[in-house]
């Protein structure tokens, strides 16, 4: 049972963990603006604060007051769930997200998989985002999305499914805990469990990168074909809080690929550990993540398809079977 | 929602893609028949941007119907008054200094860098990547720097009179021009890297959106679009005109027939492009622009004339019919992006469609020279 | 394979004259901007349009004429071919009170858009075409502005 402790300490975690995901939410897309500028020999934001520093906050404000728009034919219920359903899984899922091995909300021993239940939901809020819409773009948005975060799920389970073999444990702090005492120790190298881990690392980071639905995988929004997709009604709040999902996804991707494969906390030459680790690796990742969106254009969507059927899969079952043969023939 | 059991066991819907849509670039709509993501039918509607160019080319004298030119092809502006002026000329018998000509020449080249380049960046949108198209308009910027310093426009040139051009070109603009192709030279390897060599990219466009020869010919669609599909086709060989035969140039054919063939010749146009100017800017030769004593007010001889020039979409034509008079009895524009748009129905049927965006890309429409 | 013969097939194809010659004129390229007019009665612009067709020529125009005085309407098509550059201009008249003539578009689809616009342009009725609706004119236009008796 919980103490009244315990709860005022997860309560505190929880205002703490939303203002984190909301601050990086708003600092990501400063991130992304800044990157993207300076990926395309522009400046970006310069003129709100020292450096753009303060256009997060003006956007936030700007959409907090746009009005909600509700078109005609929409689904009014389901329409307004849709946001909220988008955003709260996003923040609950980092309630198990461990910085350091004192500094997470609810050490829990199946986080791992808590984390995919919560991001599963994600799917259904853009379905029933881009139905309750009632336009064809958004519809056809919905569907895009449906069929390709069941596409990219199946090997991106695959590959936590051999990680976990290999760890034997759901538990976010002591597959990290396992990893510590240097970079040769974090399971991105384990190669002695299974050779194929930098690839598997690999198929998770792609994986990531099409749940989250970024491009070059943005089949939802794919803004030259299907305007704003699923999106294409949302104004305002609305639509910022689709936004802040996206984001804030982004973050638990990037964390959870941390932790799986990076040693999370964990220094990669063995000395002082701590939660800034943690942050440097998260946001390399992120701001790859970012690289990856302005270098390319976006893929077709039978293409995606492929590559998850065709190539992650397969190769997600070959790490899979290789991994259970290392772990009978290696003891 | 319908209850018509017909309707739902077909299946299919209507979608109207504009006419304010992201990758129509203008007021162009196209209303798809759509079976889930494959197009079944695809009716373009045009005409949003129609302004009767030919209707205000007979109310009023030649001269006065120069700036209308720069507002059909607005991306390659010089084309189309190349085109008149050649045509005006044609009919009354006027000839043009050779100097004129070279910089006629000069600058329709860098036009057409200019629209290929910002094409370039457009069609890259349209795929999704939005990062090449602001290193295109940091180049194309250079060359509408160049070309307002002797046009005094950056984007509706009215620069080509009857006769020769209006503004002689100084040794700022000769040098600029220079450096600017040894830059733009030294850039194209990184378009190539960037682009011609991104996987995503190359996947999106080899084998995508296939116009045969013979579509392109029934259907009439010229300039790259004919020349992706294997044709060597391009006015300024078949045809020359201007100072054309003079200079050494190659026309770029690719006979694969897809989005990708349409891409490299427009590249490789870019480099002979270059080509064409670096020789023009060494032939130039000292001389007037003007031809002495062209009438203030033309009045060609009864007849007709038709004369076409290969703008940076395809083949820009124009016919005159004179009476006599100050005006023209008729005026025709043939534009190139009208017919190479008019394929697009019978082309993206069954497509995809991303893969008929791509395609729809690749024609490099502009919407007020297909409207006039 | 390509058509050769076009020329005397075309020339064969062609309206008379009073004196029953052929209105066939071989234009000089430098001042015309094609090598050869050829007027052809309205009916048979079909059967010049198959002939180029089989020559590989390329379809370039399709556009009007009013020729008020004469109470006449012209039907000029350019057409090119894409190897040589000969450049034909096909020509058709039809009286002004009645404009009407067949639409090549089942031969070339191109001339689909081109006959919609000049339909648009001078009222020129195009037998059998498949959907001769206002293209670049509004919908609902019923006016014909090239027409030179036009007052908006």
């Amino acid at each position: 049972m919980y103490s009244l402790g315990d709860i005022v300490r997860l309560l505190l975690y929880l205002v703490g963990l939303i203002g984190f995901g909301a601050f990086n939410a708003a600092y990501l897309s400063l991130l992304e603006r800044k990157q993207s500028a300076w990926m395309q020999l522009r400046r970006g934001p310069t003129e709100v604060g020292p450096w753009g520093l303060i256009q997060p906050v003006a956007d936030g404000l700007k959409l907090l007051s746009k009005q909600i728009l509700l078109p005609r034919d929409v689904n009014v219920p389901l329409f307004l769930l849709a946001p909220i359903m988008v955003v709260v899984p996003a923040i609950v899922s980092l309630v198990t997200i461990p910085f350091s091995e004192t500094l997470v909300a609810h050490r829990y021993n199946l986080g791992l998989l808590m984390i995919f239940s919560f991001g599963a939901i994600n799917i259904f809020a853009l379905l029933i985002a881009g139905w309750a819409s009632a336009n064809k773009y958004a519809s056809i948005g919905a569907v895009r999305v449906v069929a390709q975060n069941i596409a990219y799920e199946v090997p991106m389970l695959l590959v936590v499914i051999a990680l976990v073999m290999v760890t034997s444990s759901f538990d976010l702090v002591e597959i990290v805990k396992q990893q510590g005492g240097g970079c040769w120790h974090w399971n991105l190298l384990k190669l002695g469990a299974n050779p194929m881990m930098p690839a598997s690392f690999l198929i998770f980071f792609i994986c990531m990168l099409a749940e989250t639905n970024r491009a070059p995988f943005d089949m939802v929004e794919a803004e030259s074909e299907l305007i704003a997709g699923a999106f294409t009604e949302y104004s305002g709040m609305g639509f910022g809080l689709f936004f802040i999902a996206e984001y804030v996804n982004i973050l638990i991707g990037c964390s959870l690929a941390t932790i799986l494969f990076l040693g999370g906390w964990d220094c990669p030459f063995g000395l002082f550990p701590g939660p800034h680790w943690f942050l440097i690796k998260m946001y390399a990742l992120c701001f790859t993540v970012v690289w990856v969106r302005w270098s390319f254009p976006r893929t077709q969507f039978y293409g995606l398809l492929n590559l998850s059927w065709k190539i992650l899969i397969p190769l997600a079952l070959v790490n899979l079977l290789l991994t259970a043969v290392m772990l009978k023939l290696v003891p | 929602m319908s209850t018509d059991a017909q309707a739902i066991h077909h299946e299919s819907f209507i979608v109207n893609l504009g006419p304010q849509h992201p990758a129509t670039h203008g007021v162009l709509r196209i209303k798809l028949t759509m079976d889930g993501e494959y197009i079944l039918d695809a009716e373009p509607i045009i005409g949003y941007g129609h302004r009767m160019h030919e209707k205000m080319g007979e109310n009023r004298a030649y001269a006065k119907f120069l700036p209308n030119t720069g507002r059909m092809d607005y991306v390659a502006a010089l084309f189309n008054g190349h085109g008149y002026v050649c045509a005006v000329e044609r009919l009354a018998g006027l000839t043009v200094p050779e100097r004129a000509e070279y910089i006629r020449v000069i600058t329709c080249e860098l036009n057409r860098v200019a629209s290929h380049l910002l094409w370039l960046g457009a069609f890259l949108v349209d795929l999704g990547g939005f990062t090449p198209l602001l290193y295109c308009f940091d180049d194309r910027e250079k060359i509408l720097d160049l070309l307002e310093s002797v046009t005094g426009a950056r984007l509706t040139f009215c620069y080509f009179r009857f006769g020769g051009v209006c503004n002689d070109i100084d040794d700022t603009f000769v040098n600029g021009t220079r450096d600017f192709v040894k830059l733009l030279r030294s850039r194209m390897p990184l378009y190539h890297d960037f682009v011609s060599t991104n996987i995503i990219f190359r996947k999106r466009c080899e084998g995508i959106g296939l116009l045969s020869a013979d579509t392109c010919r029934r259907y009439g669609a010229t300039g790259p679009v004919l020349r992706g599909s294997g044709v060597a086709y391009d006015v300024r060989k078949q045809e020359p005109y201007s100072i054309y035969p003079k200079l050494d140039f190659k026309i770029p054919v690719y006979p694969e027939c897809d989005c990708m063939a349409r891409y490299r010749v427009r590249v490789d146009e870019i480099v002979e492009s270059l080509r064409i100017i670096e020789q023009a800017l060494d032939q130039l030769p000292a001389g007037p622009v003007m031809a002495p004593k062209v009438p203030k007010i033309l009045k060609p001889a009864k007849g007709d004339c038709y004369f076409n020039v290969e703008s940076a979409r395809g083949s820009f034509g124009i016919r005159i019919v004179s009476d006599g008079s100050e005006n023209a009895y008729r005026l025709k524009l043939r534009s190139p992006c009208f017919s190479n748009m008019s394929l697009f129905q019978e082309a993206s049927r069954g497509m995809l469609l991303a893969d008929a965006l791509a395609l729809l890309g690749s024609l490099d429409l502009v919407i007020p020279d297909m409207d006039r | 394979m390509p058509d050769n013969d076009w020329k005397t097939r075309l020339v064969a194809c062609a309206a008379r004259d009073a004196a029953q010659q052929p209105l066939v004129t071989e234009t000089p390229h430098a001042t015309k901007g094609s090598v050869l007019e050829v007027t052809v009665p309205a009916a048979d612009v079909v059967a010049a349009a198959r002939i180029l067709d089989n020559a590989v020529f390329l379809i370039e125009a399709v556009t009007g004429v009013d020729w008020l005085a004469e109470q006449q309407m012209e039907l000029v098509y350019d057409f090119v071919q894409m190897q040589t550059g000969e450049r034909v201009t096909l020509r058709a008249r039809v009286p002004r009170e009645k404009p009407e003539l067949p639409t090549i578009s089942a031969v070339y689809p191109g001339a689909n858009w081109h006959e919609r616009e000049t339909h648009d342009f001078f009222g020129i009725v195009f037998s059998g075409h498949p959907n001769l609706t206002p293209l670049l004119l509004p919908e609902d236009a019923r006016f014909h502005p090239l027409r030179k008796d036009f007052a908006p």
